[in-house]
């Protein structure tokens, strides 16, 4: 039978032949759980009188909110450093990067069963991994028995071709996905992405897509595996873990959507859902009060160096607070050395330690009553950003910068 | 347990309640503190319901609740809010995980004809809903095969002490 990239990476991990609808109990072959997920693992790993980890070497743990906003988070923050160090589990602290730029840039190998505890762990799907996100208990049972059980989803094929116009990204191309098939369109599904577009795209803008899948409800957002992942993975040291990953050709979908590339315009999600896509040359006159360009959907190198392009020796607008938080310390590094932070600092950017930043609402830069935001991130959710009486539009980078600059909601194409 | 019968009150939630509204970030620091968080429980979504919340009423959403991040504290807090079970159209499916882990029971079923502060009546032994003042209505449900193995068991971690291993489940 021919397999999709879901069958085929699950059959590999149990040995034989599985097809959606099958409870499967795998083993996981990396990791990780920050400071939302760890400290409850944690404490009901010593409620139970269990002590350690099934193999320190495929565990990784780390904080995002650091360094520390609160006293409570930090003694949260102390018992998950303790314990990574007691059993010599891999460690990050808060501050160095968030929970999937330290898995992809180090850990995650093609054709990989990574668990994690956070729901954005479909990141890894870029990297041909069956990535997918759970909450504390099971990480205990991850943690200690180094395997998980799992119902074989249903696979959606995505299938998008065609070239990005300009000012558009592969923001937009989860966005759209997002307007058509609603936050609930996927929910116990795979989603495969595939075609030109998905192709053309660098590791940086699939990491983007892969990261919203959970948007949508999907288990995992996976996509095949090609030169430019092994190119990826060869930069970050780790040429070995590149692994070709392909879907059979008559493998079964259970729905195929099409996405036209060509036909995408610059796009947010208008407050409160994900799914509010709506063209940004359709909303006037929105004066915007903070700009954030970070977070685990677009922080990396690419999105930094997009939005120096649109901000080069200009200043953002006098009334936004623009908070730039690059995605790791790698990333950190190479936009201190190739002048793109000089760039962004210059514009007015308040650059920030690599972490979670006002993503959730625990840490720098929550709005106030009634304050609109733009922001890269992947939830405008009612409150997210740690105030239920703000309005959070997700936006690309190029989007984000273009307002930045603007100080109102700004289509990039006019700026570029 | 999936077993016997439930009486309460209907507290009726829209589409997509993310575990932002049931369980707020900014409330990040209570994490250790579950008792103090479940105060806060879905209160962005209704500030009446944390308080006046009793036990064994039902929480009954429409599609997609639970949908977000996958912190255990939302399904945690609910729970220890005395809700007796969440019906919904769907669930997000990371909160379904953290939900059954914990021996919480969700109900997967039309949600569309139960509205605010109505009476219901869930009947596991029966796999059905009915409204204590309205004899018309009546909704049944399935539950998932390791749903109803997880929860009978009381949980996850309680089914793996039991058993000593995860492979049969």
């Amino acid at each position: 039978m021919p397999k999709t990239l879901v069958e085929k990476i699950l059959s590999n991990k149990v040995k034989h032949d599985v097809k959606p609808g099958d409870t499967i109990v795998a083993d996981v072959d990396f990791t990780a759980c920050h400071d939302g997920s760890g400290p409850l693992a944690l404490r009901l790993m010593k409620k139970r009188n269990w002590d350690g980890v099934f193999d320190p070497k495929k565990v990784m743990f780390c904080t995002e909110f650091g360094p520390s906003p609160a006293k409570e988070l930090s003694n949260e923050h102390s018992l998950i450093r303790n314990f990574a160090m007691k059993h010599n589990c891999y460690w990050h602290e808060g501050g160095t990067g968030n929970i999937h730029t330290h898995l992809l840039e180090d850990y995650v190998k093609c054709g990989d069963l990574i668990v994690a505890g956070d729901s954005h762990t479909t990141t890894h799907g870029a990297l041909g991994a069956f990535a997918t996100g759970m909450g504390s208990t099971d990480m205990l049972c991850v943690l200690r028995m180094g395997k998980t059980w799992l119902k074989v989803p249903e696979s959606y094929l995505v299938q998008v071709d065609g070239e990005l116009p300009k000012g558009v990204y592969s923001k937009e191309i989860f966005l759209k996905l997002l307007k058509d098939i609603k936050s609930d369109g996927a929910i116990y599904k795979a989603l495969e992405f595939k075609g030109s577009t998905i192709e053309s795209l660098s590791m940086d803008a699939r990491f983007t897509i892969s990261n919203m899948g959970v948007e949508a409800g999907a288990k995992v957002a996976i996509m095949e595996t090609d030169e430019t992942t092994e190119k990826f993975l060869e930069k970050m040291g780790r040429k070995n873990d590149y692994q070709k990953i392909k879907a059979d050709d008559n493998a079964k979908y259970a729905k195929t959507i099409k996405i036209d590339a060509t036909k995408l315009e610059p796009m947010v999600a208008a407050p409160h859902y994900v799914e509010n896509g709506e063209l940004v040359r359709n909303i006037k006159d929105l004066k915007v009060d903070i700009v954030f360009l970070g977070s685990c959907t677009n922080g990396r190198l690419e999105d930094l160096h997009i939005a120096a392009d649109i901000l080069k020796g200009k200043k953002v607008a006098p009334w936004i607070r623009f908070i730039v938080i690059p995605n790791s310390h790698k990333v950190y590094l190479e936009a201190f050395k190739d002048g793109t932070f000089t760039t962004l600092a210059e514009a007015g950017a308040m650059i920030q330690a690599p972490n979670c930043g006002p993503c959730m609402g625990v840490h720098q830069g929550i709005p106030g009553d009634g304050e609109i935001v733009v922001s890269t991130q992947n939830r405008n959710f009612k409150g997210r950003m740690g105030n239920p009486n703000a309005f959070v539009y997700l936006a690309s980078p190029a989007t984000a910068a273009a307002t930045a600059l603007k100080g109102y909601l700004t289509d990039p194409r006019e700026v570029l | 347990m999936l077993k016997g019968r439930y009486e309460g009150k209907a507290w009726k939630f829209g589409d997509n309640v993310s575990t932002d509204s049931i369980a707020p970030g900014r409330l990040m620091h209570l994490r250790s503190n579950p008792e103090e968080f479940a105060k806060h429980v879905l209160e962005d979504a209704n500030p009446e319901f944390p308080k006046n919340v009793k036990p064994g009423d039902f929480i009954v959403a429409d599609s997609n609740f639970g949908c977000g991040s996958s912190r255990e504290i939302a399904p945690l807090i609910i729970k220890l809010s005395g809700v007796a079970a969440v019906l919904a159209k769907s669930f997000g499916r990371i909160f379904y995980r953290n939900a059954i882990n914990n021996g919480m029971l969700l109900i997967e079923c039309d949600t569309g004809k139960i509205k605010e502060g109505d009476m219901l009546i869930v009947d596991f032994d029966k796999a059905e809903i009915t409204k204590k003042d309205d004899k018309e209505f009546r909704e049944t449900f399935n539950l998932q095969k390791t749903e109803k193995v997880i929860v009978n068991a009381g949980g996850l971690l309680d089914y793996i002490s039991s058993n000593n291993s995860l492979d049969d489940i």
